[in-house]
């Protein structure tokens, strides 16, 4: 393209070529490209619209009444799935198991997984530790549910063969069965599970910071904790907001390990919102009232989905970092 | 090249929606007819025999295809399963079904073909007995057809007993408290119990409501007459709350499973379980070893003086067939050989089922076996257990409700008062 100058800076130059193509660019604008850019969206728009937000739809509609799942939706309830619901004490252990675990998940699982990202940054073997570190997070849900049941048992368990080992006279504890201590206890196979994969991501967040910062700070003197507070801390921000963003959204929703170890027993100790709903939409064929709760469950996520993005992932989002 | 490549890409989209649509089809056009069933056993002897019989009839009826699939584990799976297919439009011929309330609810969606009239034309419905056959009789019309009609009862390891010193197996309720205190003393778990599951544990108080209560009391408690919360059903609690104050059950009884409760009569680890007819096969089947578990005896629920109830009412339950609306009169006469008095007599011997068909009650050799026959022959009551009995949320109401007294947070009055709650809120339904 011929310039008016003969200026050779970057700058002018783009800037030139860009008002040059202005007109084709309109004509593009307006025709094919428009089109092209439809179709393409539109196969992931169908996916979209089919399996996440006509079900949502349809469960809100299934909510407004009892149903078995068998036959007419004949018995409308209004909204009276949604006030039994709340005032089920069942639920609102329910919830507060949930907000358990998303403390948990955020004062154990994900300092862990930072810590330990942090300490096996310049460790030798620290593809070793990645890999070990990460493998439980591929097991499937239902395997480790397996596992750490056959370990918790109380009679041929691991941990109970442990326990007669140290003295054989003991009455071995039965994590699992006692109401107080199983969520504990399945936090325990939570964090085994899932800190792998916030370590990944620290990991890929700590890649991500040049060198030459380490580099320097250290020329200037810091020690290890300073370089950790000043230089990795605020540069894996980003990594850690996204980090406990997925903590929350998958402690709310949490389903597998629980089904699978527990039922949500003993007495619904262990009980969530996810395995509240099993119970009471589909053991008990009650989809409707199973609905409602899907639907809140929905509305819980989606507020704090929209909140945490919008306050604290608004940064990150806003791709501020230039 | 734009344009190709979106032709080929909904190509691909199209082709799988293609293959999907032409699944499912039940009968060819020249007379091959499919029959799809649908069954739970997934141990032997009666997952092998299903086939064995599957394949016989093939042999014998070639235009027929009899395609099984099998869905282990406990009735919860299976009916979410079947209620999943039905809701789908695409349910199987022949499945398995327990009665009760559950058919009850897939008849009032007219999901289940009425077999009244073949069953009486054909002769088929006077081989069973009418008990065992009653449980799949929904206002007055037949929807299905028994292959295993038993009871509940205590499942004993004659060597442990024998080892605590108990000669006999226990009558009455003190009799059963003792046994209890003797196989403690010896360091014997004396009970193995799956409460985890929490049906494992309705059983003892069903039990109890059905010594204390008998059929007057469920009666009217049923047809809301009485209720739930009246005295016989506070007494089982009561009652069952003597047997907890023993400690009988192995530690962590109220987290373990069906499955750990098989483990530990399946290895001699326990003395007894209170289990249907089904607990010896499945107990064998978790030995350590194949054939190393014991052989487990039968006596019946002890009696418990002062209540309503009699020592010879039963709780129990059996497995029977359901159809589909569509299923083909193949499917049918298929279901007639299964339950034939020749396969019947062949399963009875292996103890995998109590025999319905009152013709090949004969088959039955294991005396253990024979006892739990007569026990249902003889039942001056049979109730089905709640959860077969009642729909899906009542029954699974009251098996919560029982794990709360094993647990210890409510009190029998408490217990039966929230129990029939769920009834009253959802009889009417």
């Amino acid at each position: 393209m011929q310039t008016a100058h003969q200026d050779s800076t970057w700058a002018t130059a783009s800037q030139a070529s860009r008002t040059q193509q202005a007109p084709i660019n309109k004509r593009l604008r307006t025709g094919t490209r428009w089109l092209f850019i439809v179709l393409c969206l539109l196969p992931s728009m169908i996916l979209f619209l089919v399996f996440v937000l006509l079900p949502v739809i349809q469960a809100a509609y299934y909510s407004l009444y009892n149903w078995n799942g068998l036959g007419p939706l004949d018995n409308f309830q209004g909204l009276k799935n949604y006030a039994s619901i709340f005032q089920d004490p069942v639920f609102i252990g329910a919830i507060i198991h949930n907000l358990v675990i998303v403390a948990l998940s955020l004062l154990v699982q994900v300092p862990l997984a930072l810590v330990l990202a942090i300490l096996v940054q310049n460790v030798p073997g620290k593809r070793f530790f990645r890999l070990v570190y990460f493998l439980p997070y591929v097991l499937s849900e239902v395997v480790t549910g397996l596992i750490w049941s056959f370990i918790y048992d109380p009679n041929i368990g691991l941990i109970s063969d442990l326990t007669k080992l140290f003295n054989p006279s003991a009455v071995p504890p039965a994590f699992l069965a006692d109401t107080r201590t199983v969520l504990i206890a399945i936090f325990i196979v939570m964090i085994w599970k899932y800190f792998g994969f916030h370590f990944v991501l620290y990991v890929a967040g700590l890649q991500n910071i040049p060198a030459e910062l380490f580099e320097a700070a250290r020329i200037d003197g810091a020690n290890s904790w300073e370089v950790t507070r000043d230089i990795t801390l605020p540069l894996l921000g980003s990594t850690i907001r996204l980090s406990a963003f997925l903590a929350i959204l998958g402690s709310l929703q949490y389903f597998d390990l629980i089904y699978v170890m527990t039922s949500g027993g003993p007495l619904f100790s262990s009980d969530t919102m996810a395995t509240y709903l099993y119970h009471k939409g589909f053991q008990n064929f009650q989809l409707g009232y199973g609905s409602a709760v899907g639907v809140t469950i929905f509305i819980i996520c989606f507020v704090f989905a929209i909140f945490y993005q919008r306050w604290v992932m608004r940064r990150d989002l806003a791709g501020a970092a230039e | 090249m734009k344009r190709r490549d979106f032709l080929i890409s909904a190509a691909a989209l199209a082709a799988p929606l293609a293959l999907a649509a032409c699944g499912g089809s039940n009968s060819g056009g020249n007379g091959k007819v499919t029959v799809n069933w649908w069954h739970i056993n997934g141990t032997d002897p009666l997952k092998s025999t299903w086939q064995n019989i599957a394949n016989q009839y093939m042999k014998a009826h070639p235009n027929v295809t009899i395609k099984i699939t099998i869905i282990p584990g406990a009735a919860l799976v299976f009916q979410q399963k079947l209620q999943t297919a039905m809701e789908a439009g695409t349910p199987p011929d022949m499945f398995q079904s327990w009665g009760g309330g559950n058919l009850e609810d897939y008849v009032k969606a007219d999901q289940i073909q009425d077999i009244t009239t073949y069953l009486q034309q054909s002769g088929w419905g006077d081989t069973f007995g009418k008990g065992p056959l009653s449980l799949y009789v929904i206002n007055g019309r037949n929807y299905g057809v028994p292959w295993d009609a038993g009871a509940v009862g205590f499942w004993y390891d004659p060597d442990l007993f024998s080892q605590a010193g108990i000669q006999q197996p226990p009558a009455t309720w003190a009799d059963l408290l003792s046994s209890i205190d003797k196989l403690k003393a010896k360091n014997i778990t004396p009970i193995a119990l799956g409460e985890g599951d929490k049906w494992p544990g309705a059983f003892y108080w069903e039990y109890l409501a059905v010594r204390r209560g008998g059929q007057s009391a469920f009666q009217n408690a049923y047809s809301r007459k009485g209720s739930f919360a009246d005295k016989p059903f506070v007494e089982a609690g009561q009652y069952l709350q003597q047997l907890l104050a023993l400690k009988p059950f192995q530690n962590g009884s109220l987290g373990a499973t069906y499955a750990s409760e098989q483990q530990l009569m399946g290895n001699g680890k326990a003395a007894m379980e209170l289990m249907g007819q089904w607990g010896p096969t499945n107990d064998a089947a978790s030995a350590a070893t194949p054939g190393s578990n014991p052989k487990l005896g039968f006596f019946p629920f002890p009696s418990v003086p002062g209540g309503l109830g009699a020592a010879t009412d039963v709780l129990g339950g059996g497995n029977g067939f359901a159809f589909s609306k569509k299923a083909s009169p193949e499917a049918l006469d298929f279901a007639r050989f299964v339950t034939n008095a020749t396969n019947q007599r062949g399963l009875a011997k292996q103890n995998a089922l109590v025999p319905p068909v009152t013709t090949a009650v004969d088959g039955l050799v294991d005396p253990e076996m024979q006892k739990v026959q007569k026990l249902v022959a003889n039942a001056t009551y049979y109730q089905l257990y709640y959860d077969q009995f009642f729909s899906a949320t009542v029954g699974n109401g009251l098996n919560d409700q029982v794990q709360t007294l094993f647990a210890g947070t409510k009190t029998p009055a408490q217990m039966a008062q929230a129990f029939d709650a769920v009834v009253a809120a959802n009889l009417k339904q």
